[in-house]
């Protein structure tokens, strides 16, 4: 594969392959950061992958006091599904059982989009009619009484299709420990970029995979040719050089977003040098005909 | 461009019915058309002409020098985007069925002032008469939304069947504040007299100033109200009075239980 040079780290001249996705966000309050945090890290935990999750779900950002509705610590989350349906129906489902059961937890709408998700006014109906709705500056909000008091949730959420899922990159080193060194500062710049989320463990992915298997039935399975230990025996996409792949996979409201956190995760794993980072940067993509969105990674180099 | 000017010439000699000049219609009109408009509600012919000096201007802002308590149906269905400033009194049934824009008056609103409004913000620097955003007879439903912040006192029934939007009452309330209420929010900063909440179905009304409710209402407890908080935020501009008052720890009362009892009271603990 022909490559560019940046700092002694090689550049693949290849580009990552993204696909159109709906996208929806909350912005979670409690009365402490901790569980702020501990509501969003619920929700969005077993959301990876929409193969097996059914949707992509990460943390944004963190928010002060002074940037929330009502005065109180916050998280900004975002969640990506294939469809708007299945985005309504994976947030409404881990907003009832995440952050519903959250002690100290409200939830507000995180983005003003195209569409809007009935949330509380799904949520609701927990409180036995109970439940009491409140409009402050035009916005709807549902107060449903539970153990610790009240649960506030805003009745509809912002949603929109132009979102994008499936930006990445793959991060080569030698050995474990410095691959990781150089995926986990690659992450940590993505983080502080809005608008855009990293949804897997920690960031980062281990088990790329390829379409297709021989097995009947996988439609996906291992992505061999970046899989160091099979180097010499199939048609490896290594150098003898990498002993190691990870992968960041990234999810943004939009285009741009996804394309500025790549920029920025390029920039802090190029900056660490290949000494003690990644030898070689690469990007997944499936020939360029089933995602509309291509970010090549030649026009991202900082 | 400079607001349109409506100068009081003398006090009418009969009510007026100034709902034929909500802003929107005016736009475009000359001052001559303006003039000829007919406001009077008995069979002696009212022109524009005859109680006020019109000078053009921008009818987005409509301004009047001088009122009177013969006022009817100011600002009524009025829409978003207009705005009526008045310095003197107005009559009954201010901003009746408003649905946007804002209202000014700086002086007293006669009885149901903001009777079925659906979205303006109406200011009352003065006292305000019975029914604030109260029905007509025969209307099932009272004020549905917007914002009433009156400075003075309310006479009685305020906020009679509210179903949605916030009344704020700086001063006292006059006997049954809260009759009715089926949603919404009253914020009584005053003294407030006779049976609130009388009859209260769901909706949030808070007292400045802690009282006997009565056996129908049930104590629940001193709570922190995430929603209490953001509507303190929200009103901090238009009431510091309210906006304090919503901040701190408050104390519910459950009920009317003689009705369906799904609406509170809430008071400083």
């Amino acid at each position: 594969m022909p490559q560019l040079v940046r700092k002694g780290i090689r550049i693949d001249e290849s580009f990552a392959e993204a696909f159109p996705m709906s996208g929806t966000g909350l912005v979670i309050t409690a009365p402490t950061r901790k569980w702020a945090l501990q509501a969003a890290h619920t929700m969005t935990g077993f959301a990876t992958s929409v193969i097996g999750c059914g949707c992509e779900a990460g943390v944004d950002y963190e928010l002060s006091p002074r940037e929330t509705p009502d005065g109180r610590p916050g998280v900004r989350i975002l969640l990506f599904a294939m469809s708007s349906k299945d985005a309504e129906k994976q947030l409404v489902n881990r907003l009832g059982q995440c952050v519903l059961t959250c002690p100290g937890t409200a939830v507000f709408s995180a983005l003003d989009g195209e569409f809007q998700i009935k949330v509380g006014d799904a949520v609701r109906q927990f409180g036995d009619t109970w439940q009491m709705a409140k409009m402050i500056d035009g916005r709807r909000y549902w107060r449903v009484p539970v153990m610790d008091g009240e649960f506030l949730c805003e009745a509809k959420v912002g949603l929109t299709k132009k979102s994008v899922g499936g930006g990445n990159l793959l991060v080569m080193g030698s050995d474990w420990e410095s691959t990781m060194r150089a995926t986990e500062a690659g992450v940590e710049a993505i983080r502080a970029v809005k608008d855009a989320i990293a949804p897997f463990p920690g960031g980062i992915v281990r088990s790329g995979s390829k379409v297709g298997s021989k097995y009947k039935g996988m439609g996906a399975s291992t992505n061999d040719a970046y899989c160091p230990t099979l180097r010499g025996v199939t048609d490896s996409a290594l150098d003898e050089d990498i002993g190691c792949v990870l992968e960041i996979v990234i999810d943004g409201l939009t285009d741009a977003a996804v394309r500025e956190a790549m920029r920025a995760g390029l920039k802090a794993i190029i900056a660490l040098g290949p000494k003690h980072g990644a030898k070689r940067i690469g990007a997944g993509n499936y020939g360029g005909k089933l995602g509309p969105f291509h970010y090549h990674l030649k026009d991202l180099l900082p | 461009m400079k607001p349109l000017l409506f100068t009081l010439r003398r006090e009418p000699d009969q009510r007026l019915d100034l709902s034929a000049l909500a802003p929107d219609r005016l736009v475009g009109r000359k001052a001559a058309e303006i003039e000829a408009i007919e406001i009077g509600t008995t069979k002696v012919s009212v022109k524009v002409g005859d109680v006020f000096k019109v000078r053009l201007g921008d009818p987005k802002t409509v301004h009047y020098e001088g009122g009177s308590d013969r006022f009817d149906l100011l600002g009524a269905r009025l829409l978003p985007g207009f705005e009526i400033y008045i310095e003197g009194d107005v009559g009954a049934q201010l901003g009746r069925e408003a649905k946007g824009g804002t209202i000014t008056v700086v002086g007293d609103a006669g009885p149901f002032a903001g009777s079925g409004m659906t979205g303006a913000h109406i200011d009352i620097h003065g006292d305000a008469g019975d029914f604030l955003g109260g029905p007509l007879a025969g209307e099932i439903a009272g004020m549905a939304g917007g914002r009433i912040v009156v400075r003075g006192g309310v006479g009685a029934r305020a906020g009679d069947r509210l179903r949605r939007g916030v009344i704020v009452i700086e001063g006292d309330a006059g006997e049954d504040l809260g009759s009715r209420v089926m949603a919404g929010t009253i914020v009584a900063i005053g003294a407030t007299e006779g049976r609130v909440g009388y009859l209260n179905r769901r909706g949030t009304i808070v007292l400045g100033q802690p009282r006997d409710l009565g056996p129908c209402y049930v104590d629940c407890g001193p709570h922190n109200l995430t929603f209490a908080r953001m509507l303190s935020r929200s009103l901090a501009e238009e009431s510091r009075k309210a906006s304090r008052l919503l901040a701190q720890q408050l104390r519910r009362y459950g009920g009317d239980t003689a009705a369906l009892g799904k609406g509170e009271i809430l008071t400083p603990l």
